[in-house]
């Protein structure tokens, strides 16, 4: 049925029928107007909110199971990587260790080889020979004895001494590793100084001998001497370390 | 015409009021929106057509819009909403599209 349609009706049922047209486009006004602003509203609401506003409990329990399962793979990966961490920060505390005794290592042996200056409790051994009377094996014997008291690095003259030092006396003067020596001799040894001070005046030993040579060695005890030659690095040319 | 207007004057209104959604309503209110739409089409096609009444538009309209909001409400009960949601939203988008196409023959004669 058309609402074009006319009607040759009676009057009143002809103002009944426009009454109704009108109440009608009102209807429809207040319908279409009633889109227009759910449109706009459902528009604005969809580009305004996140995603997640408009989903389904579904859904978004779905995205939540989601999170929780990258949730645990990532805490999982975090405590691997602690573990590695640890791992690492272990052994490089562990390297740094080993490193540091190597240092260590390698400045006793240098104060031991002589290849470093050293300092610490000693004695200064004064040995005087007016008569000339002393000889290399005299000298050497000096320096056996503060080795033997426990002297740490010795110094002779000006010559540090170490394990290949020769006192030889070619010609007349005696010479430690080539280096002529005169009298007065003056020895510094690092090392107990009790211990080596009773060691050099032992009856029989170092001292009696000088004195029996018309010479004088007076030991005098400090508690810092100082040693300051040094000597080249050896290279050893025939031995190689052996793990064994 | 008066449809027009009001349409326009209902889309200023959103415009200037700037509603939000109430939480009840937003799973409702797109699949509304869709069957006011395809009711509007349909009614204008019937106006085109020349057979346009306001008692069926209106009813039709509203029954629309209350239908899809049934529907959509029983799938989310069911389990089933986000596809009920689409299953209406297609049915009424290719209702659209044949009222819209009715309506272009009109226009156009094509």
């Amino acid at each position: 049925m058309s609402d074009t349609e006319q009607h040759p009706a009676e009057h009143h049922k002809h103002r009944h029928r426009r009454s109704v047209r009108i109440s009608a486009g009102a209807v429809i006004a207040i319908l279409t107007a009633v889109l227009g602003f759910a449109i706009v509203t459902q528009v604005r609401a969809n580009s305004r909110s996140d995603n997640l506003s408009n989903l389904r409990e579904d859904d978004l329990i779905g995205i939540l199971d989601n999170q929780d399962a990258r949730a645990d793979r990532l805490r999982q990966q975090i405590a691997e990587l602690q573990t590695t961490l640890r791992r690492l920060q272990d052994s490089g505390d562990r390297n740094a260790a080993a490193r540091q005794q190597a240092e260590q290592e390698a400045q006793a042996l240098a104060v031991l080889l002589g290849t470093a200056p050293a300092v610490g409790p000693g004695v200064i051994v004064t040995i005087t020979d007016p008569q000339l009377k002393l000889g290399a094996e005299d000298l050497l014997d000096v320096v056996e004895e503060l080795r033997g008291a426990g002297a740490e690095a010795i110094q002779f003259g000006a010559v540090r001494v170490s394990t290949t030092t020769a006192f030889t006396q070619p010609s007349g003067a005696i010479a430690v590793d080539g280096a002529e020596q005169s009298a007065p001799y003056r020895v510094i040894a690092i090392g107990d100084p009790k211990t080596l001070d009773t060691a050099l005046n032992i009856p029989g030993g170092v001292a009696s001998v000088v004195r029996s040579d018309g010479g004088q060695l007076t030991v005098a005890e400090r508690t810092t001497v100082t040693i300051s030659a040094t000597r080249t690095i050896p290279t050893p040319k025939y031995a190689t370390p052996s793990s064994h | 015409m008066i449809a027009a207007f009001a349409l326009i004057a209902g889309v200023v209104t959103g415009l200037i009021f700037r509603p939000t959604v109430p939480n009840w309503l937003e799973p409702y209110l797109p699949i509304a929106v869709v069957a006011a739409l395809d009711a509007v089409f349909g009614g204008l096609r019937a106006r085109l057509d020349g057979v346009f009444d306001a008692k069926v538009f209106v009813i039709s309209f509203v029954s629309n819009v209350l239908v899809a909001a049934l529907i959509v409400y029983l799938g989310d009960k069911l389990g089933v909403g986000s596809q009920l949601s689409t299953a209406v939203v297609v049915v009424l988008g290719i209702r659209i599209f044949g009222n819209a196409a009715a309506i272009r023959r009109h226009v156009f004669r094509a």
